[in-house]
């Protein structure tokens, strides 16, 4: 019956009732997950006559807790749905549960979860990526046809790429934020992550759109995304991020040149692109992310939700102890990173200098798309990672956002598409970028490499 | 030889903006509901929650900005002000930082440094060994001004107070209640000697009502003079204002200041006011109190003390207005709003707008006075009444018979009378006893009840004595 979930949604729509698609996603969470441990939470009262969908830990709901994968919220429910989980009910989804991700979407791998961590369904000593590594695994393994994620600098198309499924970052704006935990207000976006692209594209229409609780929503109408999926890419214009590829080597070198020429074939006209000051990106991302993050995190202080020291005795204690044990490592070093950036001082060197050249870096991508229609990357650098490979190394952990933090800092629309294996049989990925506003381009564009590769009908072991 | 100590003020007032709404959602911002009742996951600072602007709040601050003769700028930005304090539910209040709505206005001689708009926080409440907290203030709209350091003693600042509390009030920004918390005010204070350099100033914080800013000034004037003639010397910091002993006392040292680490709101948009809207605003201003009280003077010819008196709130200065124009008397108007009809509010404890004696009912009475119908000490009888019954004053009259006997052949009839009832008295007056002429008036008054007009009466008995 599970065999439901391989096939793309709109075939297993026609083959079995909503019930039957939901219970055959509980099935296999019962079955699946205790190797994987995409789960916080599973709702076994499931319920609607839509997609039995996943949804990251850090976007609330009010039927399910809301942990963020950290101890200060472990016994946390939200009173309110966010927009986008508001939309989906309306259009009947059922939210089967809640996935893992790294605290607060603060990490690439989803080890800094508080409840432990997911491991990749194609290898299980490996790494799904992060931070919304339960939203790619449970996809990935099957569990559910699709999931909700959250993108801060390629929380969605890191883990994607690294469980060989299709994730989505909207252009900033594009989805409602009401409802998704803060990490870094300008730079969050919710994600999604799909087997296939026109499952993407469909549930990008559901959600996608102004709202009246989010300010930095955008007004621009909600395109009819699936259209163009069947177009081909004949004449479109693929510029490939020369500064982002000149160091590849090996098999990621091979696979991303592989796919060049699965576009080639198809009529695409591929040239090298300019976007010189994108090697500032991961440093630019870690001093905005962080600022930002170390201001969004303080209402997280024991005194209305959340947990509360029991050793605190007076103000000061119960924020020290309270912040103390309910934060895990990365969190703790990010909000001193980014409180450092904003300390009076420094702000002009760290905080101010990042933001002109985020600015810089912006302009240099609109004078790219003046002359492509797209822009190409690898996904990630590498595949999947053993766990634990680099908890001890931050910064190499930091570099593994190297090409989808741009994104995130312009404010983007970007999809990684899986583009075959490398020798151990761990997922690659193709990152296309788009100018803002995009995505109906980004599908179409994907939508036909993925027609060309299939990549998809593989699944892990 | 030193010179003379002086003193160097700047204020920060924090202003209510009386909106319907908070300034970051829906909840009501109503004072006195039971503690934490108006509330909602925006104000309260759940995750995920994000605030959106009050377009109105926006409104009130431009309004505030224009009646203060200032630049209002057509971008300003929000930032976070980053702090722990329970009464803060985000750990960062949302105000505006290096680019305030407004800047660079005046008050009469007081210059506005800037203005800018930011949310409340809530509330603590102190009970025996533990603190409770009510957040029904958090996201209450405010403005922020603040003046450059032009004030040179208390009499100064509560008279800056008076006139900002007025503007305040007249362009409806915000209600003035200085009980509920609606206007609060820190006191920079600084003193030096005639022609020096300018001295280092504290911070006197949250002074609620007019009286302790003047009395937190003078004390603080009066203290740091104090330690400098001792030879110490004052540290920046900030300091409380104690009511029970009129003394000011540290708060926070320097060495304890907050680094606010402010940055732009990556919630919020900058926020943008169309120059067409300011204008638009700025149109439909009401003539605020300081050119109002100067065209009483000039145009009315009231004194400087009664033209102050009518324009302390707007719907005062209407009301007056509207009786001066009826009336067509300007000076009578002013006596009457100013000591009747304010003695008759103070006493009653009424408002204006509640007040039965309308504009036009006291402009009758006036003209009643005027076309003498009516004298004096019936007129006070007569607006009595009205504020009491809210009859009109020719009711009034009518249901009294207090109407004055002017028709001569009445009052003749009368003096009549009372010459044959009085042959002795006359008799003594005609032989040259001048004195009794006021017995014989007071007779002829109480023949009439009073309601005889007093020079006509004088006239008509002395014309039938001395025939």
């Amino acid at each position: 019956m599970s065999e439901l979930l391989d096939l793309p949604w709109h075939e297993a729509q026609a083959q079995a009732s909503p019930r039957e698609l939901v219970d055959a996603s509980l099935r296999a969470i019962e079955t699946r997950d205790e190797s994987v441990h995409a789960f916080l939470h599973v709702n076994a009262d499931a319920r609607g006559d839509g997609m039995p969908l996943a949804i990251k830990d850090n976007i609330v709901t009010t039927d399910m807790p809301t942990t963020c994968g950290s101890r200060i919220l472990s016994n946390f429910t939200s009173p309110f749905d966010a927009t986008a989980i508001a939309r989906l009910r309306a259009n009947g989804a059922s939210f089967v549960g809640k996935t893992n991700l790294d605290e607060f979407a603060m990490g690439s791998s989803t080890e800094h979860s508080a409840f432990g961590p997911t491991r990749n369904p194609w290898d299980l000593s490996r790494v799904p990526g992060g931070s919304s590594g339960g939203s790619a695994a449970a996809v990935a393994a099957r569990m559910v046809p699709a999931a909700l994620g959250s993108e801060t600098g390629g929380s969605v198309r890191q883990p994607a790429a690294f469980c060989g499924v299709v994730g989505l970052k909207p252009t900033y704006g594009r989805i409602s934020r009401s409802g998704l935990v803060a990490f870094a207000s300008s730079l969050d976006q919710i994600g999604i992550v799909t087997k296939t692209v026109r499952e993407c594209a469909e549930l990008l229409g559901v959600i996608a759109g102004a709202d009246p609780l989010d300010s930095t929503s955008s007004t621009q109408p909600v395109d009819d995304y699936a259209a163009d999926l069947a177009s081909g890419v004949r004449g479109l214009r693929f510029g490939v991020v020369r500064e982002a590829v000149e160091r590849l080597e090996g098999e990621v070198r091979a696979n991303f040149d592989e796919a060049l020429n699965v576009l080639r074939g198809g009529g695409a006209i591929i040239e090298d692109a300019r976007v010189p000051a994108i090697s500032y990106a991961i440093a630019i991302y870690y001093i905005v992310a962080n600022a930002e993050a170390s201001a969004n995190l303080s209402r997280f202080d024991g005194v209305r939700f959340g947990h509360r020291s029991e050793r605190s005795k007076t103000l000061d204690d119960l924020y020290f102890h309270s912040r103390g044990e309910g934060f895990g490592a990365e969190v703790k070093r990010r909000i001193m990173l980014g409180t450092f950036a904003l300390s009076s001082g420094y702000y002009d060197a760290y905080y101010g200098r990042a933001q002109a050249v985020r600015a810089t870096l912006r302009g240099q991508f609109a004078d790219a798309f003046a002359r492509f229609d797209f822009l190409l990357t690898p996904t990630t650098p590498e595949p999947a990672f053993k766990i634990g490979a680099k908890t001890d190394d931050p910064l190499s952990m930091y570099l593994s956002d190297i090409f989808t933090a741009p994104a995130n800092l312009v404010g983007i629309p970007a999809i990684a598409v899986p583009s075959g294996f490398s020798a151990e049989g761990l997922p690659l990925s193709l990152q296309l970028m788009a100018p803002h506003f995009g995505e109906r381009a980004l599908f179409r564009a994907a939508a036909f490499f993925e027609r060309e590769t299939e990549y998809w009908k593989r699944k892990p072991r | 030889m030193p010179g003379k100590w002086e003193a160097v003020i700047g204020l920060e007032v924090h202003a209510r903006l009386l909106t319907s709404t908070k300034i970051f959602c829906g909840c009501s911002p109503a004072f006195g509901a039971p503690p934490n009742t108006h509330v909602c996951p925006i104000c309260l600072g759940y995750p995920g929650s994000l605030p959106v602007l009050n377009r109105k709040a926006v409104e009130l601050a431009v309004r505030m900005g224009l009646a203060t003769d200032c630049e209002v700028h057509p971008r300003s930005v929000f930032a976070r002000k980053n702090y722990f304090y329970p009464d803060l539910p985000k750990g960062y209040q949302i105000s505006q930082f290096d680019r305030p709505i407004a800047t660079n206005g005046r008050i009469g001689d007081v210059r506005i440094r800037r203005i800018h708009m930011e949310e409340d926080a809530g509330k603590l409440m102190h009970h025996g060994d533990g603190s409770l907290v009510d957040l029904n203030r958090a996201g209450t709209p405010l403005v922020e001004i603040v003046t450059e350091p032009d004030l040179a003693n208390a009499d100064d600042a509560v008279a800056y107070l008076t006139r900002l509390r007025q503007v305040l009030m007249y362009t409806g920004a915000c209600d003035g209640n200085m009980e509920e918390g609606s206007l609060r005010c820190d006191a920079n204070v600084s003193v030096r000697r005639e022609g020096e350099e300018l001295g280092t100033r504290t911070e006197t914080k949250n002074l609620n009502s007019f009286r302790y800013v003047g009395r937190a000034i003078e004390h603080e004037i009066e203290r740091q003079i104090a330690v400098l003639e001792r030879g110490g010397k004052i540290d920046q910091e900030t300091r409380l204002y104690d009511v029970a002993t009129g003394e000011t006392r540290v708060m926070r040292s320097k060495e304890e200041a907050h680094d606010y680490r402010y940055f732009p709101d990556p919630d919020l948009l900058t926020l943008d006011v169309e120059p067409s809207q300011i204008e638009e605003i700025r149109r439909a201003l009401p003539e605020l109190p300081a050119p109002r009280a100067a065209r009483y003077q000039r145009d009315f010819g009231l004194s400087v003390k009664d033209a102050e008196a009518l324009v302390v709130t707007k719907a005062l200065a209407e009301y007056y207005e509207a009786v001066a124009a009826e009336a067509a008397n300007a000076k009578a108007a002013a006596n009457w709003v100013r000591n009747e009809v304010l003695r008759v509010l103070n006493e009653e404890k009424v408002e204006l707008e509640e007040y039965r004696v309308t504009p036009s009912m006291l402009a009758r009475l006036i003209k009643l006075i005027d076309s003498g119908a009516i004298g004096g000490k019936s007129a006070k009888e007569i607006f009595d009444d009205m504020s009491q019954s809210g009859e009109a004053p020719e009711t009034i009259v009518e249901r009294k018979g207090l109407s004055q006997i002017s028709d001569p052949s009445a009052i003749r009839e009368a003096a009549e009378r009372v010459i044959t009832a009085n042959a002795a008295q006359v008799e003594q007056y005609r032989g040259g006893k001048q004195q009794v002429f006021g017995f014989l008036v007071g007779q002829l008054m109480k023949e009439t009840r009073g309601k005889a007009k007093a020079e006509l009466a004088n006239a008509v008995l002395r014309e039938l004595l001395d025939r």
